[in-house]
């Protein structure tokens, strides 16, 4: 179900006023999170954030397009490599 | 044979379930469609005068995407979601259910049909 519209977006508190605070001072900086569930605001343009997947960080720079997705949908969890291809018998 | 909307020719049938045939437009826009139009929704298609079509026509131009326009918008929107790597994306590409569904069994919607892997000895090739 979809938040409701009363709530506003979530970002995590921290997570902005990081955001912020870059904003202010003007840098870019790498922003390591946890808070894969945060959404993306507008502010977060142009930033590059090393999102959490539960095993390191994969770096996300965040384009206007992105606005509105959750931080988490960018920093895939599971990585599947394919099935093991059980002793080639020559072809087929 | 009325034609409305570019390519469709529905005919023979009572104008809600008729209009259905175009892209984009079920039972319910069907029925707008004809209460904009001020058609009785259970008159036949062959039965509309010239000034009617023209009336469901102008009705879905004003209010509906329909058909080339709205499969572009679809296409795009699914092109925006793979460009940005997010991870519905990542599904569309892989030609996966986008929606979180299990892919043990079955989704073979998606995934089309069934691709034998070799190596087992009843799959044939």
């Amino acid at each position: 179900m979809a938040r409701s519209l009363k709530k506003g977006p979530y970002i995590d508190y921290r997570l902005d006023k990081k955001v912020e605070a870059l904003n202010d001072s003007g840098k870019k900086s790498v922003v390591k999170t946890w808070s894969r569930r945060s959404m993306i605001s507008p502010d977060f343009v142009g930033h590059t954030f090393a999102v959490h997947n539960g095993n390191k960080f994969i770096p996300v720079y965040v384009t206007e397009n992105m606005v509105g997705h959750k931080l988490g949908e960018f920093s895939p969890t599971r990585n599947f490599r394919g099935h093991t291809a059980k002793k080639d018998k020559g072809k087929r | 044979m009325a034609r409305i909307a570019g390519v469709d020719i529905p005919d023979k049938k009572r104008g809600a379930i008729s209009l259905t045939y175009i892209y984009g437009i079920g039972r319910s826009a069907a029925k707008t469609i004809l209460a904009k139009a001020g058609i009785d929704e259970n008159k036949k298609v062959s039965e509309w005068n010239d000034e009617e079509s023209t009336a469901v026509r102008n009705a879905i131009s004003n209010e509906f995407k329909v058909e080339g326009a709205l499969k572009s918008e679809v296409q795009l929107n699914i092109k925006r979601l793979m460009d940005i790597g997010c991870y519905r994306g990542l599904r569309h590409r892989k030609g996966l259910p986008v929606r979180g569904q299990k892919t043990k069994n079955n989704s073979r919607t998606r995934k089309g049909k069934r691709k034998t892997v070799a190596n087992k000895k009843k799959a044939t090739k």
